[in-house]
């Protein structure tokens, strides 16, 4: 009796072990990354790095000026086309939709569109935008892509936000004799605001780490662009370019710590709203 | 006394369930009546029949008729949404929207848009003081109305209604949620409502019931087993049923 | 009155935005197949799937060194991220105090944020060396896997820790009032209670990683051969669409959208999995 008790606490000892190691190994290789990120390339940075573009060549002087501009083209454009549809999708799912095979199939389409991997993707984007409607490797290109690789994000962030807006608003605004549309645009969207805000910010995130469907779309171009149909090169792309194609490896890691920061501030605004939104919904206590 | 809403031989069905079953009583206008039976029974369907607000409900159906000043509701060619200024409705939890005390008052009048033919403030604090509520909020109608007490809130769901001038107001156990204090506010603005206004209310309270209204009725299970007027029902109830509710025997 | 003019345009206006997310998926999916078709009536289907060359200027189309590099690198790193993620999701869920959480969610979260190509840049720069150490090029399979490993490790974490958070609290207090410890009632009661949930988490992050592409063509080594040894270098079917695609003529873009088509037929299959074990957990879950 006394061994099994005995084997069981040394078993025990064993798996905690085993836990607590896990958790520390997740944060070694979380440490690793942004260390090593961090120690190659902020040596990197400067103003001049931020405002001068890339020069090319094997070993890739220069800065990322442009392609700075040409992920700001790039964000600004998916996210223009993005939010009216998928904000518009959300809303009619949370608040319209009815429980048929119609509103099945559109959620089996979302859903299924979320799994596609971005690569293909761009091989769609290749070969209809860029090829078929002659867009050309183009930032147009690029955001479409992207647009339909981030619709289902746009739509899941913009139905749950929308959900959460307790029954009880809807109800009041309905008895007061408000129509529906007027009850979802004056209380529910308005409530609901945070959280499709934060829905938004989520895929500019998620747009800005975005590298395989933009690869076969948008082009490879380091120069400034001057229209929408210009190709481009946004950061992640750059970053993959200066590795692979040129050998510049301290380049590389510099514009990595600017991708990196840029994405974690946008996540911790993404949280801090969220939770503000979380507050809200629980009202202020009286 | 005239009579405001008639209710004849109503039935209602959530899809295959018979909730409501052969509902026949009148209305009177500038009284209370009062709805008392156990949870369950039917009460809060009936009460939203008379606004049609099951009508968002997937699955309701409905025989029978609702005649509010002679028109049946459920007509065909009926407006629901200006059914529903003209008949409010105060929910059991307050549901203030998420906007300031100010907001929450105009909403109703701006959605109607009655914005061009009135002055908004005006608007808002009479409504506020004929929801007695207009004294406590005045110092600050920008705050928000989620920062209200309970009873506060529910004032303001009151005012909220008022303010789109309805002819007739429902209320759903409108003081379930609330203390004692803030439901006696309430029972008092009751009475001081019912001079303009035809009041319905659903309540599990029978002593509130019995302290505030002019006509009770008596539902179990779906029927309306005795309806009458107030100090008769509860001195002297006709039906076997309603004496054992009423005497606490049961519910 | 014109609010109910509005009230009916802006109904069939939200309906529209829905109607064209179907639209963009039925396009999608039909485009795909639609070029892939021709590849695999020319080369036959089988043959494509099964065959060993694959040399596109000879007109010679076999994926399977490519299904075999994803399916390789998949497994690797699995066998890296489910007993890591599992374990700190019993940390997360189970063990760790409430300081200790603090910290390992956020960076657990971070984790997820970070872009495939910085993953890929790591990778190239650290890893790569690093296997090069022990044999081969260093552009690898094992590279590969770890790398993917550590991207999937947050998906596998939060899922699962949902998972275990999720058994009710009955079962781990039955057993440990009947003497059990802490970590006998883990592992025999809360973790098989949670399985479907945690299977669905290693499902979805299997999808994740065959759907992988730009961090894998940096480690991976790209080059066209059956991988035997984890220290050979592969490729995947990720990175066969991705390396080629730019300057494919039609044949051979034809067989790069059949190569798209596989992908998808595997991930929808393994998508499938993933929702009929978590429903499974539900119905578990609500038996009780």
């Amino acid at each position: 009796m006394l061994a099994k008790i005995t084997s069981a606490k040394n078993t025990q000892r064993a798996a905690m072990a085993f836990v607590w190691a896990s958790g520390a190994i997740t944060i070694l290789f979380l440490l690793t990354i942004i260390i090593y990120i961090f120690i190659k390339g902020v040596p990197g940075l400067g103003w001049d790095f931020l405002t001068t573009p890339p020069a090319g060549g094997i070993n890739a002087g220069g800065g990322i000026s442009t392609i700075i501009v040409s992920t700001i083209y790039l964000i600004a454009l998916t996210m223009g086309i993005l939010v009216v549809p998928g904000i518009g999708a959300g809303i009619y799912l949370a608040e319209y939709a009815p429980d048929n095979r119609l509103t099945r199939f559109i959620r089996y389409g979302i859903d299924t569109l979320a799994g596609i991997p971005s690569i293909v993707f761009g091989m769609f984007g290749l070969a209809l935008l860029v090829t078929a409607l002659n867009f050309n490797f183009s930032i147009l290109s690029g955001a479409l892509t992207l647009v339909c690789l981030l619709l289902p994000t746009m739509i899941r962030t913009t139905e749950e936000a929308i959900k959460a807006v307790p029954r009880g608003h809807r109800e009041g605004s309905l008895a007061l004799g408000a129509t529906k549309w007027q009850t979802i645009r004056h209380v529910v969207l308005p409530t609901a605001f945070p959280g499709v805000i934060t829905g938004i910010i989520l895929c500019i995130g998620r747009a800005l780490g975005e590298t395989a469907c933009l690869y076969l779309t948008i082009g490879n171009y380091t120069g400034m662009p001057t229209s929408l149909m210009d190709p481009g090169r946004p950061l992640s792309l750059h970053i993959y370019y200066l590795i692979m194609d040129s050998n510049a490896p301290q380049k590389a890691m510099a514009t990595a710590v600017v991708l990196i920061v840029t994405i974690f501030v946008i996540n911790a605004v993404t949280n801090w709203l969220s939770y503000r939104f979380q507050a809200k919904m629980k009202g202020k206590p009286s | 006394m005239n009579t405001k809403m008639q209710i004849k031989k109503l039935d209602f069905y959530y899809g295959k369930l018979h909730a409501l079953k052969n509902i026949n009583i009148d209305v009177m206008e500038n009284r209370i009546t009062a709805l008392i039976g156990p949870s369950g029974c039917g009460k809060s369907t009936f009460l939203r029949t008379l606004n049609r607000m099951n009508d968002i409900i997937p699955g309701a159906r409905i025989d029978g008729e609702v005649v509010l000043d002679g028109r049946n509701i459920y007509d065909k060619c009926v407006d629901v949404v200006d059914l529903r200024k003209r008949v409010g409705m105060v929910f059991q939890q307050p549901n203030p929207f998420a906007k300031s005390i100010y907001e929450n008052v105009a909403f109703g009048p701006r959605m109607l848009g009655m914005k061009r033919f009135v002055n908004m403030d005006e608007v808002v604090e009479k409504s506020l003081r004929a929801a007695a509520l207009w004294g406590e909020v005045c110092d600050d109608l920008k705050k928000s109305a989620l920062t209200l007490s309970g009873g506060q809130q529910q004032r303001l769901c009151i005012a909220r209604v008022l303010a789109v001038e309805p002819e007739v107001i429902l209320m759903d156990e409108p003081c379930s949620a609330l203390d004692p204090i803030a439901t006696l506010k309430i029972e008092e603005l009751m009475q001081e409502l019912k001079k303009s206004y035809t009041i319905v209310i659903v309540t599990h309270n029978m002593q509130q019931a019995a302290r505030v209204s002019d006509f009770t009725g008596f539902f179990l299970m779906g029927e309306m087993l005795e309806y009458g007027d107030t100090t008769d029902m509860f001195s002297r109830p006709k039906n076997q049923k309603t004496e054992d509710y009423i005497t606490g025997r049961f519910g | 009155m014109s609010r109910y003019f509005i009230d009916k345009a802006s109904k069939n206006l939200v309906f529209l935005c829905a109607f064209a997310s179907i639209i963009i998926f039925l396009t999608i999916i039909v485009f795909i197949f639609k070029e892939g078709l021709p590849a695999f009536e020319r080369v036959g289907f089988f043959s494509f799937l099964f065959g060993t060359e694959w040399r596109p200027s000879l007109g010679q189309y076999g994926i399977l060194p490519m299904i075999v590099g994803s399916l390789y690198v998949t497994f690797g790193a699995l066998l890296i991220a489910v007993p890591l993620g599992i374990g700190c999701a019993v940390l997360l869920a189970e063990v760790a105090p409430f300081k200790v959480r603090t910290i390992l969610r956020p960076a657990v979260e971070l984790l997820v944020g970070i872009p495939s190509v910085i993953y890929g840049l790591v990778g190239l720069l650290l890893v790569v060396p690093l296997i090069r150490e022990i044999g081969g090029t260093g552009f690898s399979i094992a590279a590969a896997s770890i790398v993917l490993a550590a991207m999937i490790l947050p998906t596998i974490i939060s899922i699962s820790e949902d998972a275990i958070r999720a058994v009710p609290r009955g079962y781990k207090e039955g057993s440990l009032a009947i003497g059990a410890t802490h970590w006998q009632t883990i592992w025999h009661v809360l973790l098989p209670a949670a399985r479907s949930g945690i299977a669905a988490g290693i499902i979805l992050g299997m999808g994740r990683a065959i759907g992988e592409t730009m961090a894998m063509i940096m480690v991976i080594g790209n080059s066209v051969q059956m991988p035997v040894s984890p220290l050979d270098s592969a490729r995947t079917l990720t990175g066969n669409i991705a390396v080629e695609a730019t300057y494919a003529p039609p044949d051979h873009m034809s067989a790069l959208f059949a190569t798209g088509v596989v992908l998808l037929f595997l991930i929808m299959f393994l998508n499938s999995i993933a929702l009929v074990a978590l429903k499974r957990g539900g119905r578990l879950r609500h038996a009780r």
